[in-house]
């Protein structure tokens, strides 16, 4: 069948190199890929494909500073067959690359009032680039608060950076854990719990929240009980993805379609899926 | 191509002209594709003459239940319609994409050399084809195989008028005559004459019937063929009532029949493969030996496998009854909201071919008489978050 490029261009990964890697942590790393020069332009929340040659393709978040587009930075843990090979990648492989694709995190909405960034293990590498953002442009909005929960303290993500923003004023960073571990003083227990301990004015707040998709059920839930508008919290979704572009059938997520109509969703618009197990 | 009003240039011809549509459509450089009977069943594939064609063969569909059987008469196209449908030439199971190389080449598969005319398409798949259009070619990216394939193929219908026994485009508003869409549209008549009333839907589909030997219908023709498709719409084996259906699986999401049809669900796939309007695909990556380079390679695929969903952790839909809601709201609810238009056009094979006779049109009654909405009981809602569910 005739295949003309700019129809198939879509589907078709371009490979570029491997400029630096990261790890963060056991089993996750941060990989800094070279683009073409222009760079890739992205929104904070959108994602790409990413392949490893002769292994697979999965969707990955970008994890960058949208205003340094020279460099695509995505966050990797190693869980499955492509993700492993990803994260064994060395400067300068080569890695499949499509996108950026999906919509980004209504960051609009959030001028002018207080911010919640609220974030659940790896789920925080979407959410580095609003932070990012938020950054350049600090006066534009009002508190900012991270409120970052993980497993155990070996599972706090970009810890480096997140020391250097609890020591700023920009930004008030909360932690807290699942399970402490010697050398812990800080709070263990669920994400949900630092929301009253954040300093944010309700009305008018907007809230980013990513993780496993029940932390952000329960996130959901407390940030509605403490008077956020259901309207302004904002989750990104993950789904099985094979085409990233519409086509795959495999993202869908009751009426959407992850890929193209999120990944980031207003809580208000999906109020019958929230409560829905197995969608 | 521009659509002419329905009876237009409507023309009688004799069933030996049906070879002579078959040359032509091949020497107009069409590789002809219709029906034949392969391993006991009727299959669509490449046919030359009407010898091809399942000539007195009638097949008797019912839930898990599949036969052919001999007709007293000629009838060409005297079946209601094969288990795979016209998609897997237009969408096809198996597809390159591309091959990359180590060295960053990227190559693609030889175009197709002939532009592909099917011949029988029932207005059920007639239908089923225009939804794959809006699914596969008017999103944000449209699919470039199968826009290469649509782009040139040409159509010739045929209206039913002896539905199976699992049929219900009646109620989904798909038949039992062909809509538009089509460039030959035929009706059989096995009144006295063996004949068929044919009527063009393109100016192509016209030049077509122009060079072939007919004569001009005449209102006996027409009154025969609009009774018997008349007939046909109030014979068919299923019925379903889809008014404010998508409400009612949406409001019905933690129904437990779900958990009922799940006891009988063998999460096998076939009604997915058999469907002529499910589009889902996955991507297989196929290095060469000597990882040199690799083949990216779509193929079909189903919601009712456990990989489908499978996200770092698990799969999302581990349970049965939530792959068969998953299959179920989005062929005749979500589609709606993602396509404008339902998913469903009543062809009836995930019916016949469900190997446990599962029944779409039986369980869409079954989510009525249990409907949740007329049961006063609290469903899934928010859990006190105070004290921390952990």
């Amino acid at each position: 069948m005739a295949l003309p490029d700019p129809l198939i261009a879509p589907l078709v990964p371009a490979w570029w190199p491997v400029r630096s890697v990261r790890r963060e942590l056991a089993d996750t790393v941060t990989l800094e890929i070279e683009p073409p020069p222009g760079g890739l332009v992205f929104e904070p929340g959108q994602f790409t494909m990413l392949s490893a040659f002769g292994i697979g393709e999965i969707p990955i978040s970008i994890s960058g500073d949208p205003g340094a587009p020279h460099a695509l930075v995505q966050t990797i843990r190693s869980v499955g067959p492509v993700s492993s090979a990803l994260t064994a990648l060395r400067p300068g492989d080569r890695i499949g690359v499509r996108g950026p694709f999906g919509n980004g995190w209504p960051l609009e909405d959030a001028r002018g009032a207080d911010v919640l960034v609220v974030a659940g293990g790896i789920g925080l590498a979407p959410l580095r680039p609003v932070l990012y953002t938020i950054l350049t442009d600090r006066d534009a909005y009002g508190r900012v608060s991270l409120l970052y929960g993980a497993r155990s303290p070996s599972g706090l993500l970009y810890l480096d950076e997140i020391r250097g923003w609890m020591a700023g004023l920009d930004i008030d960073v909360l932690l807290t854990v699942d399970r402490g571990e010697p050398g812990w003083h800080g709070s263990v227990g669920v994400v949900t719990d630092l929301i009253r301990r954040a300093s944010f004015e309700p009305a008018g707040t907007t809230a980013f929240v990513c993780g496993p998709e029940i932390m952000m059920r329960f996130t959901k839930q407390a940030l509605e009980s403490a008077g956020v508008d259901e309207e302004r919290i904002a989750v990104s979704m993950e789904r099985n993805m094979a085409c990233g572009v519409g086509l795959c059938g495999h993202c869908q997520f009751g009426p959407f379609f992850v890929c193209k109509d999120g990944p980031v969703f207003r809580c208000s618009d999906m109020v019958e899926l929230c409560w829905l197990k197995e969608v | 191509m521009t659509q002419r009003s329905a009876t237009d240039a409507a023309v009688v011809f004799d069933p030996a002209t049906i070879d002579l549509l078959i040359a032509e459509l091949s020497d107009r450089g069409y590789t002809v594709l219709g029906p034949r009977v392969v391993s006991d069943a009727i299959v669509y594939g490449p046919v030359t003459s009407s010898s091809d064609l399942p000539v007195g063969i009638r097949d008797r569909q019912d839930a898990a239940s599949y036969r052919l059987e001999d007709r007293d008469d000629d009838a060409v196209f005297g079946y209601v319609c094969g288990p795979q449908g016209w998609k897997r030439f237009l969408h096809p199971p198996e597809t390159t994409l591309f091959t990359a190389a180590a060295d960053g080449d990227v190559s693609f598969p030889p175009p197709a050399d002939a532009p592909l005319a099917f011949l029988g398409v029932r207005a059920c798949e007639l239908a089923a084809i225009h939804v794959q259009d809006r699914v596969l070619l008017e999103g944000p990216v449209a699919d470039p195989v199968y826009r290469s394939n649509r782009d040139r193929l040409f159509i010739v219908a045929v209206d039913c008028t002896e539905p199976g026994g699992t049929c219900f485009c009646a109620s989904t508003g798909t038949g039992p005559a062909a809509g538009e869409g089509f460039d030959i549209a035929m009706v059989e008549l096995l009144d006295a004459t063996h004949r068929f009333l044919a009527r063009a839907g393109t100016d192509l589909g016209a030049e077509v019937l122009a060079a072939l030997p007919s004569r001009p219908a005449r209102s006996d023709d027409q009154e025969q063929a609009g009774r018997h498709v008349a007939e046909a719409r109030t014979a068919m084996g299923r019925s379903v009532d889809l008014d404010g259906v998508e409400e009612l699986l949406y409001a019905n999401a933690v129904n437990p029949h779900w958990e009922d049809i799940a006891r009988r669900c063998l999460a096998c796939t076939n009604c997915t493969m058999v469907c002529p309007t499910c589009f889902c695909t996955t991507a297989e990556d196929r290095p060469s030996l000597d990882l040199a380079s690799f083949d990216r390679v779509r193929l079909w695929d189903s919601c009712f496998t456990l990989d489908f969903s499978y996200i770092h952790g698990g799969p999302v839909r581990s349970s049965v009854s939530a792959r068969y809601r998953q299959w179920m709201t989005h062929k005749l609810a979500s589609w709606h909201a993602q396509f404008g238009t339902g998913g469903c056009v009543g062809c009836g094979r995930c019916i016949t071919w469900c190997p446990v006779g599962i029944d779409l049109t039986e369980e869409v009654r079954r989510f009525r008489d249990t409907d949740l909405r007329r049961i006063a009981v609290p469903v899934a809602g928010p859990f006190p978050v105070e004290g921390g569910p952990r």
